[in-house]
């Protein structure tokens, strides 16, 4: 009788599809920028918010975004969590930090490794620093950055640091209705 | 039964390969061509609902990343379908048949270039008798148009016609990637890839998006001059496993057709055009049967998904053509279908009509 079989468990199906993707318009200056060790932010003219990393859409207006913004490599740590589990496929090993930073000038955090400091002792408002690979080793790809490590300098108040960052967002949006240049800009 | 009109859509060209932009970036202008077409903005936008699928252009979570492009912070009410975004436009047509909103927002897109979307497709199969074995997409729609020709209803000359047909109609449309003047003995004279399919048979690789606006009565008779009136839509599906099935007949697109006619009063001997969804062209055999469609209905004016076949919008596409046509008065009824699944599974069936 089938019922007295044993249950399978598992069979393998592997699946394998080839795919011959390009970068998109909005990304492919960010990976080049990178490649150079600059990080590339994208100002949205419509809130004259600093999207980094740049999707090429401003998600609170919907337009467009291509305006390059060169941003500073040093930030502050707005959230983080602290890894226990090994995740599978992934070359950390646990226990390892990792934190969503808004770096200096931009408006959107992005997430990254903490390193050279006590997993106990990342909190929010850290001030953080990038630590870069070696030039050498320079890809297309965030991973330029080994990770974040904290600078010493005095712990930042997020929610002052939050207002500063809508204040200059609407001073962007002023000065551009005064018709500044479009070039590069440095935060 | 609430009424409710197409007042906007918007199609990218159906081009062979997109090389410089992604979904975001190719949705995201023709948002804006339908929400001027409309005079609506996005804040007059009660609900956007999306299909799409990850796999054709393997990006894990591209749907989620074209929500970019609606300017979604703060929060729409939204949804997504894994299906064509006809199925997107149904589930926005039963919200405004709740009551609970009066417009929405449709959108669809598939880049099929960067993958290899025939066998991408065989994923859609049951995991354990059919996906194991990669059938492809055109080899099952081969293993159909066979069956076809068993019932001696139609000859490979017929499947070749109804290409020249679609050709020769796509020249009036713009977006059409596939359209001229050929031949039945040219078509014939050129070899099968998978017998009797021959290239021309199958709907072609495209990268595409597609944008529709919908409304309820009083604020689509406001916004815009003609809109098209959808007075009938119904979808059924047959079983998953093809041995199951009658592949020659599409039991479920009649099943909906009476439903459409149901609701809607209107049969196929009532309208002027139909715009049917079929990527394989003796699919369009099949469906003509199935609608009973005679040569007194003029069967997709805009060359249909032979001319230019965007993967998960073709089955709305269908819907925005015949709008097209109520809105300039070149018809005043179309019905339309889409298809989801392997060999014609799962269809749809709607009427739509001008003021």
């Amino acid at each position: 009788m089938d019922i007295d079989l044993d249950p399978i468990e598992s069979i393998a199906v592997p699946i394998y599809h080839h795919y011959h993707a390009t970068s998109a318009k909005a990304i492919t200056p960010f990976l080049h920028a990178i490649k150079r060790g600059e990080l590339m932010g994208h100002l949205s003219s419509a809130t004259g918010k600093v999207l980094f990393p740049p999707l090429g859409a401003c998600p609170e207006s919907g337009e467009a975004t291509h305006e390059p913004v060169i941003l500073k490599d040093s930030g502050t740590v707005i959230g983080f969590t602290t890894v226990h589990l090994p995740i599978p496929g992934s070359k950390l090993v646990p226990p390892f930090t990792v934190a969503n930073i808004l770096l200096d000038g931009a408006d959107q955090t992005c997430s990254h490794l903490i390193s050279e400091c006590e997993l106990g002792d990342v909190v929010i408002g850290m001030r953080v620093q990038a630590v870069w690979r070696p030039k050498d080793q320079w890809d297309y790809s965030l991973e330029n950055i080994e990770y974040f490590k904290p600078t010493g300098e005095a712990l930042v108040d997020v929610d002052e640091l939050k207002q500063h960052c809508l204040e200059r967002a609407k001073l962007r949006v002023k000065n551009r209705v005064k018709g500044n240049s479009t070039e590069v800009h440095h935060a | 039964m609430r009424e409710v009109g197409i007042i906007a859509y918007a199609q990218s060209p159906q081009i062979r390969q997109e090389r410089a932009l992604n979904e975001v970036e190719m949705l995201m202008p023709m948002l804006k061509v339908a929400l001027v077409e409309s005079g609506l903005t996005m804040d007059d936008i009660d609900f956007v609902c999306s299909g799409s699928c990850d796999y054709i252009a393997g990006g894990a979570f591209s749907f989620v990343g074209a929500v970019d492009a609606l300017g979604a912070t703060p929060c729409k009410m939204e949804s997504h379908v894994e299906m064509d975004a006809a199925w997107a436009l149904y589930e926005s047509w039963l919200k405004i048949q709740s009551g609970e909103i009066k417009t929405a927002l449709i959108y669809g897109f598939g880049k099929s270039s960067v993958g290899s979307l025939p066998d991408i497709m065989s994923q859609q199969l049951d995991p354990y008798y059919m996906a194991p074995l990669w059938p492809d997409s055109i080899s099952l729609a081969a293993l159909q148009a066979n069956t076809l020709l068993q019932t001696g209803r139609y000859n490979e000359e017929d499947f070749a016609a109804v290409v020249v047909d679609s050709r020769r109609k796509a020249k009036a449309n713009d977006n059409a990637q596939l359209f001229g003047d050929v031949s039945i003995e040219q078509l014939l004279a050129e070899p099968y890839i998978a017998s009797p399919l021959r290239r021309h048979d199958c709907c072609p690789i495209t990268d595409g998006v597609s944008v529709m606006i919908i409304a309820e009565k009083s604020v689509a008779t406001k916004q815009c001059e003609r809109p098209a009136f959808i007075r009938g839509i119904d979808h059924r599906m047959e079983v998953h496993q093809l041995g199951l099935r009658q592949l020659a007949e599409s039991t479920s697109t009649t099943l909906a057709l009476e439903k459409v006619k149901e609701q809607s009063g209107i049969g196929s001997g009532g309208v002027d055009i139909a715009e049917i969804y079929a990527p394989f062209s003796p699919q369009t055999l099949i469906l003509k049967d199935a609608l009973g469609l005679t040569d007194t209905v003029n069967i997709n004016p805009s060359g249909g998904a032979l001319a230019g076949h965007i993967m998960m919008t073709a089955g709305l596409d269908r819907m925005g053509m015949a709008y097209r046509a109520i809105s300039e008065g070149q018809a005043n009824r179309a019905l339309c279908h889409a298809t989801s699944g392997p060999c014609l599974q799962h269809n749809m069936v709607s009427v739509l009509e001008g003021i």
